[in-house]
């Protein structure tokens, strides 16, 4: 099973850190929900796991070697990253975007084989959105782009995925969707880090949980023990009786 | 994947180059062509003269233009993107200008003038890409447009200073024809000197056909898809640079077409570019051959090729806006 950590993390751009000080391990098989608000550097963060941007101090490591020793393409078949469903641009069809998932195993100079085709196809059913293979991914809904992205780092075959905000402007039913695909593929032992804005989202999918605030993770460990009313209303600067409305779990409730 | 597309697009360049074998001032019949290419170069006959002296060199630099300037608008159009893009966006066909009008200041030979038109294209990219490899902090391919706009219109300032300095007699009218875009001067040796550039150019494009697709998403995406962003990015611009280079060096410079062909490659065989670089190739061939037969055989007087590329395209462009309602 695939694993990454992050020992000692300083990240920001230009050497001017964002965030400091972070320590975070992921397993194959484990589901980890990164919460904080808006600018806490999450994004930064995750460009900073991904290897997009080279770390200020501190180090990455996937699959117990440092991530810049390993080669891009290697990298990419480590480590699969699901942005925010983003509109598209050119008329794709949905299978030619997942199959851009498998950049990283057929030849640089070389098609697609017949075999990539086969796992984009099997990562479209996987997530039951076959149907949409032949659709134009400009023109199909927003849920169904998400899980299209999905699909597209599920054709990685990484043992690890990184989720930015994958339930965001998302419909009720599709967050449901996503969600459960999540567990599923945690059930399939792919390890998933992933950020929301809703916490209520993280307690219901999380083995564990992360807060990051300032750059800093303040608090981490089992959803329900780490994401409290009390930290979460200060994380977010709420008031304490709206949080604990939201989340406290039933029994709990006044 | 249907086949028609291709058979449509072979057709069209087949059409293309007979018609531009057999139309002009001296109308050729089928029979009569066909006698004359058979014939080869050395044959006797006005026919033999006319095919192989003028019109063949003249189509060659006419299909070799086209098929440059629209592997180079599908290339920037994928990698910035932004399908809005034409092959001058960093400033290749401003730089290639002001190379010209300096040449042509200078009292430069048609050598002088196609090779100072070369670099000077080309030293408008890389002085874009040398600006924009300094800017950091910002979205790279918005500071390459943005540093591209900025040097295309400081080389455009210094064609309008040359054209001030020009002999209006003499230097001014063989600036502004330059600018136009025009094929009437082609020679053989122009083909011979442009084509291997270009085909220095396609290479790169046709190897990395299935990488380019990639840049059409977020840096750190195709990133994490296993891409090296900045280097395939420079590769790509270094080719079709090169490719518009040259081909502007021959041709001047001939608008609309890097644009507008792409946009019609994409629909006719979708957007990936292992398909839409093979279908502009001969669709911008194609357009750009049947252009320049238009351009002097239409009328009595030749007309610009660049004038008449932009009435087909940007009717073309509009229509292929309005008909998607979406870019392509």
């Amino acid at each position: 099973m695939t694993k990454l950590e992050a020992r000692g993390l300083s990240f920001g751009y230009d050497g001017t850190p964002v965030g400091e000080g972070v320590d975070l391990d992921l397993t194959g098989g484990e589901v980890v929900c990164l919460l904080g608000p808006n600018g806490g550097g999450k994004t930064t963060l995750f460009r900073t796991l991904l290897g997009v941007l080279p770390p200020i101090a501190g180090e990455v490591r996937v699959a117990e070697r440092p991530l810049s020793r390993w080669p891009r393409r290697e990298r990419a078949r480590l480590l699969g990253w699901v942005p925010q469903a983003h509109a598209g641009l050119f008329a794709f069809t949905v299978e030619e975007v997942v199959l851009m998932g498998r950049a990283a195993r057929h030849g640089r100079y070389t098609a697609p084989s017949r075999r990539d085709h086969d796992v984009a196809r099997a990562a479209l059913e996987r997530l039951g959105i076959g149907r949409l293979a032949e659709r134009v991914y400009t023109q199909i809904s927003g849920g169904e782009r998400q899980l299209t992205l999905i699909a597209r780092a599920l054709a990685q075959e990484a043992g690890i995925l990184i989720l930015d905000e994958p339930t965001a402007s998302l419909d009720f039913g599709n967050q449901l969707r996503v969600l459960g695909e999540i567990r599923r593929l945690r059930d399939d032992d792919i390890g998933i880090l992933m950020s929301t804005h809703q916490p209520e989202h993280a307690l219901e999918v999380a083995d564990r949980i992360a807060l990051l605030e300032g750059g800093r993770i303040v608090a981490q460990g089992p959803p329900h023990e780490t994401a409290t009313p009390e930290r979460l209303a200060h994380l977010y600067r709420a008031d304490l009786a709206a949080v604990t409305a939201r989340i406290a779990p039933s029994g709990a409730r006044p | 994947m249907p086949r028609w597309p291709w058979l449509l697009l072979g057709l069209l360049l087949a059409l293309a180059i007979l018609s531009g074998l057999a139309a002009g001032p001296i109308a050729l019949g089928p029979g009569e062509l066909f006698r004359a290419l058979l014939g080869g170069p050395s044959a006797e006959g006005q026919a033999t003269m006319v095919v192989w002296s003028l019109r063949l060199p003249r189509l060659a630099a006419a299909l070799l233009v086209g098929a440059a300037l629209s592997a180079a608008g599908t290339a920037y159009q994928a990698m910035f993107r932004n399908p809005l893009v034409s092959p001058d966006i960093l400033g290749a066909s401003a730089g290639a200008g002001m190379g010209a009008a300096l040449a042509i200041l200078f009292g430069l030979p048609t050598l002088g003038i196609q090779g100072a038109a070369f670099a000077g294209g080309l030293a408008a990219v890389g002085l874009v890409t040398l600006v924009a490899g300094r800017v950091r902090r910002h979205d790279p391919v918005l500071v390459l447009v943005l540093a591209g706009i900025a040097i295309g219109t400081l080389f455009s300032a210094g064609i309008s200073l040359a054209k001030v300095l020009a002999d209006p007699t003499v230097q001014l009218p063989s600036i502004t024809f330059w600018l136009l875009g025009g094929l009437s001067a082609s020679s053989p040796a122009d083909v011979w000197r442009a084509a291997p550039l270009v085909g220095a150019g396609l290479l790169p494009l046709l190897l990395l056909r299935h990488r380019v697709d990639l840049l059409t998403l977020a840096d750190e995406e195709a990133a994490a898809l296993g891409e090296d962003v900045p280097r395939l990015r420079f590769t790509l611009i270094v080719a079709a640079t090169l490719v518009t280079g040259a081909s502007v060096a021959i041709a001047g410079i001939v608008g609309w077409v890097g644009l507008v062909v792409p946009h019609a490659a994409r629909l006719l065989v979708g957007p990936r570019f292992a398909r839409s670089l093979p279908a502009a190739l001969l669709l911008g061939a194609a357009f750009v051959a049947i252009a320049d037969t238009l351009a002097r055989s239409a009328v009595a007087i030749e007309l610009p090729l660049g004038i008449l590329t932009a009435l087909v395209g940007a009717p073309a462009f509009l229509w292929l806006l309005a008909r998607g309602g979406r870019f392509s």
